[in-house]
């Protein structure tokens, strides 16, 4: 696809890439402050399980945008063993060590969307998504179409 | 060098200058646990300002340097954390204690100062 | 196959946070529902009299729209002399009126012709630009296109009168086109009012969240009036930046203007007072009502990262002891 960006993931260095590739394409594609930091950090995380829990995998972000919203998706691949409780990875943990420490909680909670699949065969794929209103118009748009 | 690091008399004073891999914090992490046994330091501080990101092992190694610098009786404060990642590490609820902060490097020690003064004043 | 589909679901989310991600793939076009049926029912029904002679559809579109462009002169002074009967556009002269009228007239052929609203939609956004400053009202505008919409109607009846079938036909063609074009100006025109109003909130917005710095190194930031989260959004950002650039240590937060929050609106307010914590700030929140202290309370919102003084005088006085410029009391805690 035209915009999207691959970073493969093969260790630790390249989370730094990912997180000022991540960075970039978000200020490219107008996020306002916070959301750039936000978006690399949530990168960061699920980056680092890959090469944590599979040894390389590959971080891909592409924008995507609809009638009322603009935003940035990102896709985390591994073939790696998989996650085999992801209830539990998942899990907010009041004690802030929850998630089995894979910071997939805490990643969720910087974007929108969050999408895990996961299994011994075929490894882990996140999908996360933020996105924002183009304006205020798109946003009025947006509640009244659900009828809030 | 990714990390700079300076002795000011009995605090240590450790700037980061750009984005840190995760090998490059485990070594900042190592380089201070060997200083803050080397010599006698009543404080660290470390300026995360060039840090765009500070995610979830990065708290976890700055926890681990303030808790080994504890026991060696000096205190470590962080300092130049941007508001962006301020608002990204509460967001992400991050466990940040015992972490101790300042705005900058100035604050910092006026901080360990107050610390140290009163101290002294406790005959500590 | 374990899979998980985990969208945002607490308290954090705000307006517009609420659906799950199949949404973001769903795309909507309210322009063209309008004419979806008739189109459909017309293609059905030329395809029922494929054994006539005349053209498909689009040559009919193609002469109907010819005649019109041919007869301009004419049916723009009858669709001038509905819009003056009608006194609609008052505000408007009549030379104003015959020039954008003849505009009007030929992005509407245009429209009709090559079915794409794309020009016309940037052509009624324009137009609206600049009448709504001289105060032309929604039921101006749609009254006018749909009398341009009758004008033209009408003329066909007349044209076409003698062969009821063909007239059948080509008003198959013309109407969900027409009808197409009255919704795009309709719709266009009441979206540059809105984006009119919504630019003068934004300015009002910021005008309204100052950050005010009391003494060196103590901020105040009073809040008035609606607290929704795109303001304490941009209320985080103000209040951040102003500690960075005033190197402030302490901030007094004072809602007393506030009547309500939400639940999401007081874990930002919460968050703000952790992210100020971050940059060597404490924050003093004063002005709480009983109402809001109860609603906090309710929803079990933590409280404990900050001091709350129910009266502004008092939080101002613990500040100055906190930044130093009064005498500190006895348990002085830093961050």
């Amino acid at each position: 696809m035209a915009d999207e960006v691959r970073v493969r993931i093969d260790g630790d260095a390249d989370l730094v890439t990912a997180r000022a590739e991540g960075r970039a394409m978000a200020e490219r594609l107008g996020f306002p402050r916070p959301d750039p930091t936000l978006i690399a950090t949530a990168i960061s995380e699920i980056a680092r399980n890959i090469v944590m829990h599979a040894g390389r995998g590959e971080i891909i972000l592409e924008p995507f945008e609809d009638a009322n919203r603009y935003g940035i998706v990102v896709t985390a691949v591994d073939e790696g063993p998989g996650i085999r409780d992801v209830e539990a990875a998942l899990r907010d943990d009041v004690s802030g060590r929850g998630g089995l420490g894979l910071g997939l909680p805490g990643a969720r909670r910087l974007m929108d969307d969050f999408e895990l699949e996961s299994n011994a065969e075929t490894g882990t794929t996140v999908t996360m998504r933020k996105w924002r209103f183009r304006d205020e118009l798109a946003r009025l748009r947006e509640e009244r179409r659900r009828g809030a | 060098m990714s990390v700079a690091i300076l002795r000011q008399g009995d605090v240590l004073i450790a700037s980061i200058q750009s984005d840190l891999s995760d090998t490059e914090v485990i070594e900042l992490r190592q380089q201070l646990a060997e200083l803050v046994g080397s010599y006698r330091l009543r404080g660290i501080v470390i300026d995360v300002g060039a840090l765009d990101v500070i995610d979830s092992f990065v708290t976890r190694a700055l926890r681990a340097i303030v808790l080994t610098a504890r026991l060696r009786g000096a205190e470590t404060i962080i300092v130049g954390i941007a508001p962006e990642v301020a608002i990204a590490m509460v967001q992400f609820r991050l466990n940040l204690d015992p972490l101790r902060v300042a705005l900058d490097l100035d604050e910092a020690l006026a901080m360990l100062d107050r610390r140290n003064q009163r101290g002294a004043e406790d005959g500590g | 196959m374990t899979s998980v589909n985990a969208t945002r679901e607490e308290e954090h989310m705000d307006e517009e946070r609420r659906q799950s991600n199949s949404d973001a793939r769903t795309r909507e076009h309210t322009e063209d529902r309008a004419s979806e049926s008739p189109e459909a029912r017309s293609r059905e029904e030329a395809d029922d009299r494929s054994a006539e002679p005349s053209g498909g559809d689009d040559e009919l579109l193609q002469e109907l729209v010819a005649y019109l462009r041919e007869n301009r002169t004419k049916l723009r002074e009858e669709w001038a002399q509905r819009i003056s009967d009608a006194e609609l556009l008052q505000v408007m002269s009549d030379e104003e009126i015959f020039s954008e009228a003849t505009e009007v007239y030929d992005n509407y052929m245009d429209a009709l012709e090559t079915g794409s609203i794309e020009n016309l939609q940037t052509y009624a956004r324009e137009l609206s630009e600049r009448i709504i400053p001289r105060g032309v009202e929604t039921d101006e505008v749609l009254g006018i296109v749909l009398l341009l919409r009758d004008a033209l109607a009408r003329s066909l009846f007349a044209r076409y009168q003698e062969d009821l079938g063909l007239l059948n036909r080509i008003l198959d063609s013309y109407e969900p086109a027409a009808n197409r074009i009255a919704v795009t100006v309709g719709v266009s025109f009441v979206e540059e009012r809105e984006r009119v109003i919504h630019e003068q909130q934004e300015a009002i917005r910021e005008l309204s969240t100052p950050v005010l710095q009391l003494r060196d190194r103590l901020l105040i930031l009073p809040i008035i009036g609606v607290l929704d989260t795109s303001r304490a959004r941009q209320l985080t950002e103000q209040l951040l930046g102003a500690i960075r650039d005033n190197r402030a240590t302490v901030v007094v937060i004072d809602i007393t203007g506030v009547a309500t929050i939400d639940r999401t609106v007081a874990n930002h307010l919460v968050q703000t007072v952790e992210a100020s914590r971050l940059m060597g700030a404490s924050t003093i929140l004063t002005g709480l009502s009983p109402d809001i202290a109860q609603t906090l309370v309710d929803l079990g919102v933590d409280l404990s990262m900050m001091k709350t003084v129910a009266d502004l005088q008092g939080g101002l006085e613990e500040a100055e002891r906190l930044a130093g410029y009064r005498a500190a009391a006895a348990s002085d805690t830093e961050t």
